[in-house]
């Protein structure tokens, strides 16, 4: 690295301005990113980070401020211009094209040729070497979509790594990576900043922070509230610089439900299971208590709640609520049942971008009701009110077309949609997914609240902190299977690792 | 087995079950005869179809193709009549169609309009603009028309490869080289697959989306021209209705009308697999030449059925 990149920044954002419709997105943001750093960029949900990501790599324009590339200004148009200029992003959710192969993903836009046609064979190669840099080995031929989420997430950061790559964004890039995953992430990020590229790196994680920044940046309703070396910003201090508040501290977690332990569950499954999707396993969920599903990424979690909630229809075993035997065969039926489930994927499973927050917020307490008994507008409207204030949801109002809100609210939404059902059995998948921490301390708390009412909860997560925070008894899963059962004061981080890594 | 192939094998093993039926029924179904006078008689559909083809690959439709068939017919009959040698006004309204094309995709991009609107006002106005040209049929009788509908490769057997087919031919060897080895093609397909994920890599969509629809301008248009030879007329009602016709031949032929999903060389059998339902009913002789119609609507639901079930059988391989 020679003298000059020490003192001029790699990118420099200064004063920039964004408005949408009714929002001041960000403002006067000042950000510098210098060469061979990784720098995190955080902020609860709607600071403004992804905007000024997008401004930052073409997708959106600017309104005011400009843009210095190594000391000179530059105009981004458009994402092609900010990948000439040796920009690279990798999105939070997955932005490839599912349809095609991994090659053609990989090389759109770049494709080698020959005498004026692509070569597929070169191309295929190409590919391939991508991927040994992430030391993914698959078959570059077939779709993308035929993939796993985590493969995909990691052939979209093999997308953006470029020969001449000089700043490389991650907007989320481990939110469904799995542990060895994310080390193996880590080790390849952690190479380009040896190489000279300047990293920014968006992250829910804190520990994720802590491990691989070094240097922190704080954003909160739009403004640059904070810059500091890693070392230099204690974890309380950053959440407070986050939160704008002091984080109150959790409270003691209660134990041992006394309906958990004696009388009949209210929902009892033998045996479910589904042939090649999800090995047979019994559970039982009390009144009043929560079910924590612990797993690694891929070891059967959604697959548990999906079977349960009638998502996908079981060919094996029984289930029991409130002690009648029931076969689920649609969401529909489940619903009925007094189910609710609140998927991982919110994008493509769970909300209608399209629909308002009130209409995505009352969908589930009207399909219950049926069609034709309509809910009047007003009760509508005070619900999703209601909703709005319990969860802290982020929007002018109701009428605001979900897909427009951010992704830490959108999961708001789904779960108010389901509160407003008034459900007995409440399944959560990945609850807190892609919610930043004060988002994260009000989901915990209210799942806590939910239970004292006497709602039985089975939560599904990837974070064994949110597990062991909130379940009266785990279902430990590996590979599809369920391996084992963690009860009260035994849920602790180690005994869920031990029981996952054991036999 | 690659999961891109699996339509077009199922389009394929229709067309050789249909075939074998056929040889099995009739008599001298199997010749060379018949093979060229299918080829013959469906090049004008099938080049107009390999168009629509590109713009169903991109999650798109265009309804004009009919119109542009019939508007290519009357002008250059027109132009005939004016002296114009049939290549010349040819190649004049391979222009236009390719222009016009171009403006729609323009149009629909720019103004983001569906396309189906889009389209359907393009073909209300080229259906207009052919009684503008003239009310009546007019023929077409350049002594170009003769040399073109003799000229020939002989197949063996009687049978004949006709210019109309050889163009058709070409033009599909072009487009499969369009569609599979060059970056327009690929990014036709990704645009289909997810339109904003394509935006975010970097793919030009406007640029794309005008080169769609004049490619398939280009197509319909030169549809028109091997029609108009054929028939040696123009007629402001001919080819009302074809671009269902072309639609048809590319879903036949494996291609998702949700897009980004399909195989350029799928449409030449979804068009033949028509042509060859309506030799079949030619063949029998006693049905009504409508029951073509009859069995290709029953083929393209089933079609329609079994590709959502594949699909679906897909997506879920992809969950678990």
């Amino acid at each position: 690295m020679n003298a000059v990149d020490a003192q001029v920044p790699r990118i420099e954002l200064r004063g920039i301005d964004k408005n949408f419709p009714g929002v001041r997105a960000l403002d006067g943001v000042d950000f510098r990113l210098d060469a061979g750093e990784v720098h995190a960029l955080l902020g609860e949900n709607g600071a403004g980070k992804s905007t000024l990501i997008k401004i930052m790599t073409g997708a959106l324009a600017k309104d005011a401020g400009e843009i210095l590339l190594d000391g000179r200004p530059v105009e981004i148009d458009s994402t092609g211009q900010a990948r000439a200029l040796g920009i690279s992003t990798v999105y939070q959710e997955v932005n490839l094209v599912a349809t095609l192969s991994v090659t053609k993903n990989l090389t759109l836009e770049r494709q080698p040729t020959r005498h004026g046609l692509i070569s597929w064979r070169l191309a295929n190669e190409r590919a391939r070497e991508r991927l040994k840099r992430l030391n993914l080995d698959i078959d570059v031929e077939r779709p993308l979509g035929s993939y796993s989420i985590a493969v995909q997430q990691l052939v979209a950061i093999a997308r953006a790594l470029e020969e001449d790559t000089r700043v490389l964004v991650l907007d989320e890039p481990t939110a469904s990576l799995d542990a060895r995953e994310v080390e193996l992430l880590f080790a390849i990020v952690r190479d380009l900043k040896a190489r000279g590229i300047a990293i920014v790196f968006i992250t829910h994680f804190i520990d994720q922070v802590y491990a691989i920044a070094d240097r922190i940046s704080v954003l909160r309703n739009g403004r640059l509230v904070g810059t500091a070396p890693a070392a230099a910003l204690p974890r309380l201090k950053l959440i407070s610089l986050m939160l704008g508040r002091e984080l109150a501290h959790a409270e003691d977690r209660r134990k041992g439900v006394e309906t958990a332990a004696g009388g009949e569950p209210i929902l009892a499954a033998e045996g479910l299971g589904r042939r090649r999707y999800m090995g047979a396993f019994d559970l039982r969920i009390g009144a009043g208590e929560v079910v924590g599903l612990a797993g690694l990424l891929g070891s059967g979690r959604t697959e548990t709640a999906k079977l349960i909630f009638g998502a996908l229809r079981a060919d094996s075993g029984k289930m029991r609520i409130d002690g009648k035997p029931v076969t689920i065969r649609s969401p529909r039926q489940a619903i009925a049942l007094g189910l609710g489930f609140c998927p991982e994927d919110r994008k493509a499973e769970g909300l209608i971008a399209e629909l308002t927050v009130r209409e995505n917020i009352i969908l589930a307490l009207q399909t219950k009701r049926g069609w034709l008994r309509q809910l009047p507008r007003e009760e509508q409207e005070s619900l999703a009110r209601e909703m709005i204030d319990a969860l802290g949801i982020a929007t002018p109002d109701a009428e605001k077309p979900v897909g427009q809100l951010s992704g830490g609210n959108q999961q708001k939404v789904i779960l108010a949609r389901w509160l407003v059902s008034r459900p007995r059995i409440l399944i959560l998948d990945e609850p807190t997914r892609g919610i930043d921490v004060g988002a994260h301390a009000e989901v915990v708390a209210l799942i806590r609240r939910l239970c004292k009412e006497g709602l039985a909860l089975l939560v599904a997560s990837s974070e064994l902190d949110e597990i062991v925070a909130v379940s009266d008894r785990v279902c430990v899963l590996r590979d599809r299977q369920k391996v084992g059962e963690i009860v009260g004061a035994d849920v602790t981080r180690d005994n869920i690792i031990h029981t996952i890594a054991g036999g | 087995m690659k999961e891109r192939y699996l339509p077009i094998l199922a389009t394929v093993g229709v067309f050789v079950v249909a075939y074998a039926i056929g040889g099995v029924a009739f008599r001298n179904f199997l010749s060379t005869t018949v093979l060229g006078n299918m080829l013959t008689d469906n090049a004008f559909i099938i080049i107009a179809a390999i168009g629509t083809t590109f713009v169903i690959l991109s999650g798109g439709i265009d309804l004009s193709v009919g119109s542009m068939i019939g508007f290519v017919g009357v002008a250059m009959a027109r132009l005939d009549t004016l002296g114009w040698h049939p290549l010349e006004s040819g190649l004049l309204l391979i222009a236009f169609g390719t222009l016009f094309g171009a403006f729609q995709g323009f149009i629909i991009d720019f103004c983001e309009i569906q396309p189906f609107i889009i389209t359907l006002a393009g073909l209300f106005l080229l259906r207009g603009s052919c009684f503008m040209v003239t009310l009546d049929s007019l023929p077409i009788q350049h002594p170009f028309i003769g040399v073109f509908s003799d000229w020939h490769i002989a197949l063996g057997g009687g049978g004949r490869l006709s210019a109309s087919a050889l163009v058709m031919l070409f033009m599909l060897a072009v487009a499969v080289a369009i569609a599979h080895f060059t970056r327009f093609g690929t990014n036709v397909y990704a645009i289909g697959g997810d339109r904003a994920s394509a935006q975010l890599m970097g793919v030009p969509i406007r640029r794309t989306t005008v080169m769609i629809y004049a490619l398939g301008g280009f197509y319909s248009a030169l549809g028109g021209v091997v029609y108009a030879l054929y028939t040696a007329s123009g007629y402001p009602l001919q080819a009302v209705g074809d671009e269902l016709d072309a639609i048809a031949a590319v879903v036949l032929g494996g291609t998702l009308l949700t897009g980004g999903v399909g195989l350029v060389a799928g449409t030449l059998f979804g068009g033949l697999i028509q042509g060859l339902i309506t030799t079949m009913i030619d063949f029998q002789g006693s049905l009504n030449s409508w029951w073509a119609k009859i069995f290709i609507g029953i083929l393209l639901f089933v079609f329609i059925v079994t590709q959502r079930t594949i699909m679906r059988s897909f997506m879920l391989r992809r969950a678990a």
